[in-house]
């Protein structure tokens, strides 16, 4: 941790603020319900109230509190797009190193399989899956962590594909350790680094795709809090110059850019240049 | 010359090939449905006539490899089938939508590659300066912010500020060019925001990498200008690269524009698939789908096709 704190002294000012941002999100997201004045989806007044000291944002078309629907909506937006984004990985990688240590007939299935899925547009790709499914929480993270597990399988193939070679994986295979030991032993931790960077890349992604979801109202469904249908619900507000409903937008855009100053700053740092 | 038509022909047949594979993928999802997909669909509420209706239209009492030539052999001739939940012939919902969605990405091409190009270059000419700099800033930020931001603060600026804008793109179908340019002006000055500023960066980054390249160094040696350097030496042989990212930013175009159009409520195909999926509307979902992707994946082919054609090394093999 001291190590860390240390490094992130010497950090660029982009990663500093990327950082304090990424925390103040990850509290607020924790401690929703001891931050918000008000339940989740509790009315408490008329719709489109303005802002008060009541209600620091105003009230939405509901007449639910805005500053507490965005509080909630962190730990649900951030939640579900943390979640989706670690099936990806974890699937991800898992099959990509699969299909780096087998080769063969196995690699060749499961990466034509993988281009298929790549070539359609993945918001496209998500309709037309989330119409079969239909839209509800569940298939949301089911569909968009599987289209974007193939994203990572891309990647932890590629990076797997250049340590298998190594000697230390052939002196394991010829120890006779199985296939999951030399997986989880002696590739993961050497392939780690570049995927770390790649979940921050990833996350955002998911991230915009998730609420551009929501907002089309095929995401996270309601009554539950959320900063993509936060918008939607709201958006007539802006037709009379009230900006309050794109706060919960301009909330997406700060976070996915403190994320890739973070990622940009492990990338250079990984790249050992000298800043 | 033959090699090169041979690379030509084998990614033509491959893109072909993508094509037809995802056509598939798009007929045949919806088996990925267990139990009785018409059930499932429609829901508990659905009537048995719903019910049989919903399985006569998708053929389900077939086999799938029947269903699927019957499908898209009615494709290629023009015939789309009917909407489930309408019954309307699917070609009448879309042939106006269309239109609508062409005009609006073209309109938003218009603008963008010469813009994104000019911005590019210059950037790459000021590199490490404030107006570099600045321009890093502001477009990074575009591509973070979700389209919908980007929609809505052109609407709240332009419709709602200054109103010289309607906020709302709705079409009339005998509007005059003049009209629809009007009407179709702030979302395509949406998007061209957010592609421009992927564009811009891809340019900006293929021309740096060129600056590294020893015949540059060469002719700096020699005392040519930044100017020079960048217009004449780098930017001829950038051009394939440039070429690339903006066929892949068109096609990125095609898919943002579903975003943009219910921001706008414009009548184009990206709001009729929006809506087909909350209605469940399986039969357009799969036409929209597949116009879609077939446009993504042939911007795509067209982006390899041209960077093979621009490759002097291709060219003039030995």
């Amino acid at each position: 941790m001291n190590g860390f704190l240390h490094e992130l002294g010497k950090a660029p000012l982009t990663a500093k603020f990327g950082v304090v941002v990424v925390l103040l999100y990850i509290l607020v997201a924790l401690f929703a319900p001891l931050l918000a004045p008000f339940g989740e989806s509790e009315v408490v007044g008329w719709e489109y109230q303005p802002w008060t000291t009541e209600n620091w944002l105003g009230t939405d078309s509901l007449g639910r509190d805005m500053a507490t629907r965005m509080i909630y909506g962190a730990r649900n937006t951030i939640g579900i797009a943390l979640l989706t984004t670690i099936i990806a990985f974890v699937v991800g990688s898992t099959a990509g190193f699969f299909a780096a240590v087998l080769q063969g007939w196995v690699d060749q299935l499961l990466s034509r399989a993988v281009d298929v899925v790549i070539s359609i547009p993945t918001l496209i790709f998500a309709l037309l899956l989330l119409t079969i499914f239909g839209a509800s929480v569940t298939s949301l993270i089911g569909v968009i962590a599987l289209i974007y597990a193939t994203f990572v399988y891309r990647i932890a193939r590629a990076v797997a594909m250049g340590i298998v070679v190594m000697d230390y994986v052939e002196a394991a295979q010829v120890r006779g350790e199985g296939l999951w030991w030399i997986m989880r032993k002696e590739i993961l931790p050497n392939a780690a680094p570049p995927l770390v960077a790649e979940f921050g890349l990833r996350f955002c992604f998911v991230f915009l795709t998730i609420s551009g979801l929501s907002f089309l109202g095929l995401g996270i469904q309601p009554p539950a809090a959320d900063w993509g249908s936060m918008v939607r619900e709201n958006a007539s507000l802006i037709t009379f110059g009230d900006l309050t409903p794109l706060i919960p937008a301009a909330a997406i855009g700060l976070l996915t850019v403190a994320v890739n100053f973070i990622v940009d700053w492990m990338l250079h740092k990984a790249s050992g240049l000298k800043t | 010359m033959h090699h090169l038509l041979r690379l030509f022909v084998q990614r033509l047949a491959l893109g072909l090939l993508t094509l037809f594979v995802v056509s598939l993928v798009i007929f045949l999802s919806i088996e990925l449905l267990p139990g009785d997909v018409a059930q499932q669909v429609l829901g508990q509420s659905a009537t048995p006539e719903n019910l049989a209706a919903f399985r006569r239209e998708l053929g389900l009492d077939q086999p799938a490899h029947t269903r699927y030539l019957a499908w898209f052999g009615g494709f290629l001739q023009g015939d789309l089938g009917n909407s489930l939940i309408s019954g309307l012939p699917i070609w009448d919902l879309i042939s106006e939508r269309l239109y609508n969605t062409f005009f609006l990405a073209g309109f938003a091409a218009l603008i963008s590659v010469p813009l994104a190009v000019l911005l590019g270059v210059v950037s790459a000419l000021y590199r490490e300066t404030l107006l570099d700099k600045s321009i890093n800033v502001a477009t990074l930020t575009a591509i973070s912010v979700p389209e919908f931001f980007v929609g809505y603060i052109l609407v709240w600026l332009f419709a709602v500020e200054f109103a010289l804008f309607p906020s709302i793109a709705n079409l009339s179908e005998d509007a005059s060019l003049g009209d629809r340019i009007y009407r179709t002006f702030l979302p395509a000055l949406t998007l061209t925001l957010i592609v421009t500023a992927h564009m811009m960066r891809m340019t900006r980054a293929s021309l740096i990498n060129l600056l590294a390249l020893p015949y540059i160094e060469m002719a700096q040696l020699k005392g040519a200008s930044q100017r020079r350097l960048i217009v004449i030496h780098a930017l001829p042989n950038a051009i394939a690269p440039i070429v690339t990212v903006i066929a892949i930013n068109l096609a990125y175009l095609i898919v943002g524009v579903v975003i943009v159009e219910v921001v706008f409520v414009y009548p184009g195909m990206g709001q009729l698939l929006v809506d087909s999926v909350a209605k469940r509307d399986f039969t357009v979902v799969q036409t929209a789908c597949l116009l879609f992707a077939a446009t993504y994946i042939l911007f795509n082919l067209a982006s390899d096709l041209i960077s093979i054609a621009s490759n002097p090394r291709l060219l003039h093999r030995k």
